[in-house]
């Protein structure tokens, strides 16, 4: 029972983290501001992650968001506004009343999803990996054996994805043919 | 003796003690490392280093560290100053993980945990992130210069790293630093695996902003790049960072590589020590025998050189393993 | 525990390995290409690769298996839309070839990029499993996000490209979160399971899924160009390479309404009453608002963007109706209006020169004089896509509408018919403009090519055929749609 306690502290902290962290990542009118918030905010997923027994997606989480992708965009922020003058630019050019209406719209959604998360019992299949499972097989190994098992298929198309992602880096960047 | 194991297995203590081993650590090696490089500079160009202070000048870091701590933080005008204070405290959040898997010795090791390269890995990018923070937060052209170079490097040369370290890892089935360690009892992985060692070595020193791949810090043409602005403590804590950062990627080198703890008749922590330090030690060498890489050239190496050649070693190795 | 991947499986994707094989010939015969030697064999790979692929995905017909443990399935209906989209393929090849030479765009990346998109196209249309449905979409969309970039120099192309990521992307995340909550509700992701298990009776529906399906409405709708998720269209399919337009308007969308029917049709058909409300709506939507803003277009090129999204409302017509039965004739009119588009464009790339498109209205005034075949087949071309007998056009709209009545869906009917009366407004101004009307200004000769004749010509040949002749290919379709019965 203990154990249960500290794990749901964990995840309401790791929850509220989440919620707090992304707001002030769109809030923010400096744009490294935004960019290292983000990374908190995958981290504070990462820990939900871990909470759910699945710590490769964790440990993937940080490596491949936290690490890579936020090293690039702060990268690219840092390349194209060095003269700060993104900061100064009004970000959502609409009036007062349009933007109400946008966050009562996006309130209302918001709160309609939470009380459907709530009341709602959800009806879902349970999946033939719970996390007893997955804890015994160990996650890298679980993992592997999915992505080059059952999802084989798509795997290898993502691959094909990726490859048509590096045509059309190198094609559009490059200067002249 | 034993008594003291059964106690140290507790998790909660395990963690505290541990915590507390790797402070200590992390200052002492600091220390020995500066004195260690000024030493090996000497000699390396017929200078005698540092001799003054305490026999063959031991004590001389320990001088220079009250120095530091003695001056003041300057914190410049126009600083970004969250992010300001931030980057250099943020330096150390991967050396203290990289310290928790790490296998010292079978029995010196914090936490076992089975994606354990992975997770030094994925914290490792922090580094980098916080060399990002304090270049970005300095507010200063060198610091930023130095700061965009170091990500554009660490980009580069995480990928032939990681693919190097995969060629051991396709071998020994796990991604535990313990397992890897075990599977080397009869052969050292630098024996099957030359390739991958060599290319995780170079990757390894680019990584730590070492000569021949300082661009970041380049002396003589960015101040000192990214922590140029910085004085005092502050400057102090990147200076450990780094001599920190040396000896962990030594000490993944010679788990992966060089059969981490063990070796005949002395303790494992003894060997794991003897092993890591000669490799540091090796990394010296580079910084007085190479000149430091033209950033074109270091680019080009990684992804001209060293990432096909991964590639093909890994190639090899599935292959190999296959038959 | 790892699961074996029996040999024979590979059997059935020989098309898609064809595709994937050929456009990466073509890259490396690129890379490895001589300064001033032949473009010939990287212009040929699409050709050779789309009829290899054809021939074996013909040979698929009536395969009806699940291979990859599920994640892929070869039917009918995916051998139609991977044979139209093959087809698709080799018109939009064609008329590339002069075009891209003209515009002086990268070859092999472009043909290559061609055929990874059509490679996604075929992916999306054949699987059973959201996974594999959203690669395949990401793949399409990936090489067409490129390729309306591809006109380096040209602002527009580069605007169209990226406001098309932009808004793609965006798109692509309200698919995946309806993905994700609908696989949240049931614990499922192939939809005849979900299918299965909304028709067990221990489901119960929830906001949640509610909403999961809702947001796929909304993924797909973009990727149809659909009202309202239309905005990106007009200036998308203006600024983007004139080929590259032919074929977004004409591969994406029908691979796009195939993937849509698919999953609205197996695993969410028992909401039907959930949802026609909300696909009557945009059914309406998106004729009304498509006809009416293409009145005021006076560049043709913009024009066929918004009659494209009109067409897009027919189509939704048949989906509102919501008869599984009833299913071919989104086939068949996807079928004809492919035809019958990629034909309207290549006149219109035909029209251009390097530099100056001549897309713009005025320069059509008086085409029919200085040359008669080419105004004739764009007549053709237009007439279809009102909706004049005998031709295609026609034949499409009319099972369309016959549908909704059949459906009981009169209003719709009505609307639908007062829609095409509209449409027929601009597509004869057009008319009146080539045959009526003296030319302003001197305009150059048309850039005719093999490719782009051998194109209209197969174009014209269809668009009639279809129009007079239609029961074969309505059988086809037919058939093809019998998987939702």
């Amino acid at each position: 029972m203990g154990a249960i306690g500290f794990k749901f502290v964990v995840f309401i902290v790791a929850a509220l983290l989440v919620i707090v962290s992304s707001l002030l990542m769109t809030t923010r009118k400096n744009p490294i501001h935004s960019a290292l918030w983000m990374i908190v905010t995958f981290f504070a997923m990462a820990v939900i992650y871990l909470l759910l027994n699945a710590q490769f997606i964790a440990v993937a989480q940080i490596m491949v968001y936290a690490g890579a992708i936020m090293m690039l965009i702060l990268f690219v922020i840092m390349m194209v506004s060095l003269d700060n003058g993104a900061q100064e630019q009004k970000r959502f050019p609409m009036a007062m009343g349009t933007r109400l209406s946008w966050a009562l719209v996006v309130v209302v959604l918001l709160v309609e999803l939470m009380f459907a998360a709530l009341f709602y019992q959800a009806t879902a299949k349970v999946g033939s990996y719970p996390a007893e499972a997955v804890a015994s097989l160990g996650n890298a190994k679980t993992m592997g054996m999915l992505l080059y098992g059952k999802y084989i298929f798509p795997f290898e198309i993502a691959s094909i994805l990726l490859l048509v992602g590096i045509i059309g880096a190198v094609v559009l960047s490059r200067k002249n043919k | 003796m034993e008594q003291i194991l059964k106690i140290l297995d507790i998790e909660g203590v395990r963690l505290a003690v541990g915590l507390l081993a790797v402070f200590l650590f992390v200052v002492v090696n600091a220390l020995i490392l500066t004195w260690a490089e000024r030493k090996v500079a000497g000699h390396m160009q017929l200078r005698i280093g540092p001799k003054e202070v305490g026999p063959y000048g031991l004590i001389q870091p320990l001088a220079d560290a009250m120095k530091l701590l003695g001056k003041e933080i300057i914190t410049p005008r126009n600083v970004d100053k969250p992010i300001f204070y931030l980057g250099p405290i943020m330096i150390f959040i991967p050396v203290l993980v990289a310290f928790v898997v790490i296998p010292f010795d079978s029995y010196l090791q914090v936490r076992d945990i089975n994606v354990g390269i992975l997770v030094i890995l994925a914290f490792s990018s922090f580094t980098v992130l916080s060399i990002l923070m304090a270049g970005w937060g300095s507010n200063n052209k060198y610091s930023l210069i130095g700061s965009i170079r170091s990500i554009a490097q660490s980009v580069a040369y995480e990928i032939p790293l990681l693919l190097s370290l995969l060629a051991v890892i396709m071998m020994t089935n796990s991604l535990s630093l313990k397992d890897v360690v075990v599977a080397q009892k009869g052969i050292w992985f630098i024996f099957l695996q030359p390739v991958a060692f060599i290319i995780y070595f170079i990757a390894a020193v680019a990584e730590t902003n070492r000569t021949p791949f300082d661009l970041p810090e380049a002396e003589s043409e960015l101040v000192a790049g990214y922590h140029t602005e910085y004085s005092g403590m502050m400057f102090a804590l990147f200076f450990l960072a780094e001599y920190t950062n040396m000896f962990i990627v030594s000490a993944i080198t010679v788990t992966f590589f060089l059969g981490g703890y063990q070796g005949p008749f002395l303790p494992g922590i003894v060997w794991f020590l003897l092993k890591s330090y000669f490799l540091v030690f090796v990394m010296m060498w580079f910084r007085w025998t190479f000149p430091r890489v033209r950033f074109d050239q270091l680019l080009n190496i990684s992804w001209k050189a060293l990432i096909p050649l991964s590639f093909i070693n890994l190639l090899v190795t599935g292959g190999l393993l296959k038959l | 525990m790892v699961v074996q991947i029996p040999e024979m499986d590979f059997g059935w994707i020989v098309p898609e390995i064809a595709m994937t094989v050929f456009a990466a010939v073509a890259l490396l015969l690129t890379l490895f290409r001589k300064k001033n030697s032949t473009w010939l064999f990287v212009e040929a790979m699409p050709l050779v690769g789309a009829i290899v692929a054809l021939y074996f995905t013909f040979q698929t017909w009536n395969g009806n298996i699940d291979i990859f443990n599920n994640l892929y399935t070869i039917d009918n209906f995916g051998v139609f839309f991977k044979g139209l989209s093959l087809v698709i393929l080799i018109l939009v090849t064609l008329l590339s070839y002069r075009y891209i030479d003209r515009e002086d765009m990268a070859r092999g990346e472009y043909y290559s990029l061609l055929m990874f998109g059509t490679l996604g196209m075929m992916i999306m249309v054949s699987s059973n499993n959201f996974i594999t449905i959203f690669i395949g979409l990401e793949v399409m969309s990936i090489s067409i996000y490129i390729l309306a970039g591809l006109m380096g120099g040209n602002a527009k192309s580069v605007e169209a490209s990226l406001k098309y990521f932009l808004l793609g992307a965006f798109a692509t995340a309200f698919l995946l979160y309806g993905i994700a909550l609908i696989y949240g509700t049931t614990g499922m992701l192939d939809i005849r399971e979900i299918a299965g298990y909304v028709n067990s009776g221990n489901f119960m529906v929830t906001p949640t899924f509610m909403a999961g399906l809702a947001l796929l409405i909304v993924g797909f709708g973009f990727k149809t160009a659909s009202v309202p998720f239309h905005m990106w269209t007009p200036d998308v399919y203006e600024g983007a390479p004139t080929s590259i337009t032919a074929y977004m308007a004409t591969g994406v969308k029908a691979a796009a309404f195939a993937a849509f029917l698919r999953v609205l049709f197996t695993a969410f058909h028992p909401f039907l009453s959930g949802w026609t409300y909300m696909l009557w709506i945009l059914a309406v939507a998106t004729m009304t608002l498509g006809n009416i803003t293409a009145l005021k277009q006076d560049d043709v090129k913009r024009m066929l963007a918004y009659s494209s999204i009109a067409h897009a409302g027919y189509i939704l017509i048949a989906l509102t109706v919501g008869d599984r039965t009833l299913s071919s004739t989104v086939l068949y009119y996807l079928l004809v209006y492919s035809f019958m588009t990629i034909g309207a464009f290549a006149v219109v790339i035909i029209l251009g020169r390097q530099g100056s498109p001549n897309t713009g209205i005025e320069s059509y005034a008086g085409l029919a004089g200085r040359h008669p075949v080419i105004a004739a087949v764009m007549a053709v071309f237009l007439f279809s896509m009102a909706g004049i007998p005998p031709l295609a056009g026609f034949m499409g709209k009319f099972y369309v509408l016959t549908d909704a009545i059949r459906g009981g869906y009169y209003w719709l009917a009505i609307i639908g018919v007062l829609n095409s009366v509209v449409a027929a407004y601009y597509y004869l101004r057009v008319v009146m403009y080539m045959y009526f009307k003296e030319p302003e200004a001197e305009i150059g000769a048309p850039d005719v090519s093999i490719g782009s004749t051998l194109a209209i010509a197969i174009s014209v040949v269809v668009v009639f055929y279809l129009g007079i002749f239609p029961r074969l290919f309505l059988m086809i379709a037919h058939t093809s749609s019998a998987i939702f019965m």
